[in-house]
């Protein structure tokens, strides 16, 4: 049986992943669709068909930093402030994006559009860069001292070539992600790029995380403290990378879509697994690392946030599917393209 | 500066900024609801239209709000570490449920809403804007919640130098959140009212749409009245909580040094000088204050001298006396706006019930124009009052403002920040007056043109289901 400790450190890990799923497509949608379209109708379909769902998939992410919170608050505290400058520049894309979306449909002129774009750009890069760089250093280790204060140079200890590999990895998983999503959601000559582009996009992308894998077993711990699991969680990342190129080949976009998620998805699962049952470890040594127990919320406040959390996330879960039901089909020639 | 000033500065624009939005987001959200379902019962296309007119400027306006809320919640662990590790057992329990319950029913059903027009039935696309309103609204529950328990602190224990729960429902119905959720959720209905009102006057004054305007302006002034005399009233029990539970901060918003004499009067306006701790040119409305405390004429209210004695013996040494001047002019200032606003609507519904609003009346209409800028005045006074007053406090009694910054951010990184964030706020700021006018000028009639479209793609394929 799980300790509430070990539950909150899955459910936030849950929370993860279904962030880098779920705004992992939006967040591609949103940088091909910068990149990808030939004309603005086609740069407007892409953008709406990410309109009903973005607001909803940023709130993961939301909800972990707000569970990190309430459940580890050592964690949340030594982490947002230790990585200061990343979130400065993470929150300044998560601005730009969020307005950018609503806004650049609500005037014609080009300068407008253009501005708003190159906002989507920025902001549809940044946050999983920096989020990866986070994530990466996480099992890499970081500066973290006797009073769990965080003191991380920014070049060195945050931004290096392993940090710096896996922001690169995720953000082109990303891409792919959402370009399959954009082959789900649309058809004719912008589905056929949007799929053509995410072949391409494979090879290099793959050469990247086959990187970061070898670098992570050089450079952390985790093969150590979980060799086998860990190692199936690579095989099982792996058979998903060459199962998604096989589907896109077949035109089967729905499953080589769950592909790429799935990829992103063990990325984040990896991370966690190899953390556990620390939450952030330290390079100063292993008496500094922040633990599920050491960093955690008492026993009551954990109790109390399970219930509230088992209770409700069965209907949380519930009309998020729905309303990807409701938007299921394609964007069709009579849609009103809001964005 | 140092790195608390800065730091200070962060959160109060941060804040300031985010909360210019947040009201209007709520009380929007609930009148456009209202609007939808007087469509859905009467099929009258007017109704829907107004529903969409007023949802484009509620949209413009919704995406700041969620985007500077995102700020919001990380600024506690990015510059307030300490507090965070202090507080984050009692203080992230409202905060992720408010995520988890609130959060996402808005941006899933806000989603459905904007897109779901032609793909949902009416009635479920009436239910999304509702639970959009409920999202909102419930939104503010949880984070007043939490913010109460910086007022006031229930619910918890201190274990191991830290503050642990010990108590969820003592937490949930603190006195304070009581008095504070009405007061603050009734002064957002009033704020997406005024709104309304303020935009129907301009159109109004030019005789533009006016079926349409005189239609919104009167749905609008009635959510207005009875949101503006309530939040008066929620005001009330405020203050006379804040009496027995903050006294300190309630002395410093009257500007009141010494004992107040009883009964106490209630200083009007006063000359406040901080340094040699006086008040001169006090104008004062006798028995006033007791009953604003007290809710009858007498009975005496601690001046901040005796409470800083207080508060020294039970504390330790320090200064306890928040921003006297900050504290009493924002008091005054909210006041003042409130009464404008019960004004404003109480004449409105007088015109409306005396059938002489439909020959406009141009001077009242100019007056209503003006009143789209009294509910962010008492807004952000409402606020500084609330947050300044509990100075030197981030905790009431329990934790200093400076001993809750991160100790290892560096004056420069939020320096970076701050020049980051306000330049932002400013380009967006300019960004949504840009957006009211246009959709404004455009008018209700004319809103649809620009997101129909034509195109190329072949029309059979159009329907297939996602495979």
């Amino acid at each position: 049986m799980l300790s509430l400790n070990e539950l909150w450190f899955v459910l936030i890990a849950v929370l993860f992943v279904g962030f880098f799923f779920l705004e992992g497509f939006d967040f591609g949608v949103g940088m091909q669709s910068q990149l990808l379209p030939k004309d603005e109708r086609q740069r407007r379909v892409m953008i709406n068909s990410i309109g009903p769902f973005w607001d909803a998939n940023e709130v993961w992410l939301i909800t972990g930093a707000g569970a990190m919170f309430a459940a580890f608050p050592e964690w949340y505290a030594t982490l947002f402030s230790g990585f200061y400058v990343p979130f400065v520049f993470a929150l300044f894309g998560l601005i730009l994006r969020g307005v950018a979306f609503e806004y650049r449909g609500k005037a014609q002129s080009g300068g407008w559009r253009k501005t708003w774009d190159l906002s989507i750009l920025i902001g549809s890069f940044l946050p999983p860069f920096l989020l990866a760089i986070v994530f990466a250093s996480f099992i890499k280790g970081l500066p973290i001292d006797g009073d769990m204060q965080m003191h991380a140079a920014f070049f060195g200890d945050i931004v290096n070539v392993y940090t710096v590999l896996a922001g690169l990895a995720v953000v082109l998983m990303c891409n792919i992600h959402g370009l399959l999503f954009t082959a789900l959601r649309t058809f004719g000559e912008l589905q056929e790029r949007a799929r053509k582009r995410a072949r391409t996009l494979l090879l290099p992308t793959g050469v990247l995380l086959l990187a970061f894998v070898i670098m992570t077993y050089f450079q952390t711990d985790i093969f150590d403290v979980r060799g086998a699991l860990l190692w199936a969680i690579v095989v099982l990342g792996l058979v998903a990378f060459l199962l998604a190129g096989y589907f896109s080949k077949k035109k089967r976009d729905g499953w080589a879509f769950g592909m790429t998620g799935a990829v992103l998805g063990l990325s984040v699962i990896s991370v966690f697994v190899g953390l556990f049952p620390r939450v952030m470890v330290s390079s100063l040594g292993e008496a500094y690392n922040l633990t599920i127990t050491n960093a955690a919320s008492g026993h009551y406040s954990l109790k109390v946030m399970t219930i509230v959390a088992l209770t409700m996330l069965p209907f949380v879960l519930g009309y998020q599917i729905w309303s990807y039901f409701i938007f299921h089909k394609r964007l069709s020639d009579k849609e009103t393209l809001e964005y | 500066m140092d790195t608390i000033m800065l730091s200070r500065m962060q959160f109060a624009s941060t804040t300031i900024f985010h909360f210019f939005f947040v009201p209007v987001t709520i009380g929007l959200s609930f009148i456009i609801a209202i609007m939808e379902t007087m469509y859905v019962r009467s099929g009258n296309e007017e109704y829907k239209r107004m529903a969409k007119f007023w949802g484009k400027l509620f949209l413009v306006n919704f995406a700041i709000g969620v985007v500077t809320g995102i700020l919001q919640e990380f600024q506690f662990g990015m510059n307030w570490s300490d507090y965070s590790r202090f507080v984050g057992d009692v203080f992230g329990a409202p905060l992720a449920v408010e995520a988890l319950l609130a959060f996402f029913l808005e941006s899933t059903f806000i989603g459905i809403w904007i897109f779901g027009w032609e793909k949902v039935s009416k009635k479920v696309h009436l239910l999304s804007i509702w639970f959009v309103a409920i999202g909102t609204t419930l939104s503010a529950f949880w984070i007043l919640a939490a913010n109460s328990f910086m007022q006031h602190p229930v619910g918890y224990t201190i274990n191991n130098g830290r503050a642990e729960m010990n108590d969820f429902f003592a937490l949930i119905t603190n006195g304070q959140v009581l008095v504070e959720f009405p007061h603050t959720v009734l002064g957002a209905f009033a704020t997406g009212a005024f709104l309304i009102i303020g935009i129907s006057a301009i159109k109004l004054l030019r005789k533009q749409d006016v079926s349409f305007f005189q239609k919104s302006f009167k749905i609008a002034a009635i959510v207005g009245i009875i949101s503006s005399i309530g939040v008066a009233f929620a005001g009330h029990w405020q203050a006379q909580y804040l009496v027995k539970t903050q006294p300190m901060k309630m002395a410093a918003s009257e500007g009141l040094w010494g004992k107040s004499g009883d009964p106490a009067p209630w200083t009007v306006v006063a000359n406040i000088d901080p340094v040699n701790k006086t008040s001169t040119h006090e104008l004062k409305i006798p028995y006033a204050l007791s009953f604003l405390s007290y809710s009858k004429f007498s009975g005496e209210v601690k001046g901040m001298n005796e409470l800083q004695a207080e508060y020294e013996q039970k504390y330790g040494p320090g200064n306890y006396i928040p921003p006297v001047r900050t504290t009493f002019w924002s008091f005054r200032i909210m006041i003042v706006a409130g009464m404008a606003m019960i004004f404003i609507t109480l004449w409105a519904v007088y015109l409306m019930w005396r059938k002489k609003f439909d020959q406009p009346n141009t001077g009242f209409m100019r007056i209503c124009l003006s009143g789209l800028l009294l509910p962010p005045i008492a807004n952000t006074a409402g606020w500084l009052m609330t947050e300044f007053g509990r100075q030197p406090w981030t905790v009431f009694g329990l934790m200093t403002t400076e001993r809750s910054i991160s100790p290892n951010i560096t004056a420069g990184q939020v320096l970076f920040s701050l020049i980051t964030f306000n330049g932002i706020y400013a380009a967006l700021f300019i960004v949504l007056i840009y957006l009211f006018v246009k959709v404004i000028k455009k008018g209700p009639y004319t809103i649809e043109e620009d997101s129909h479209s034509t195109d190329p793609y072949n029309k059979k394929e159009g329907h297939h289901a996602l495979t």
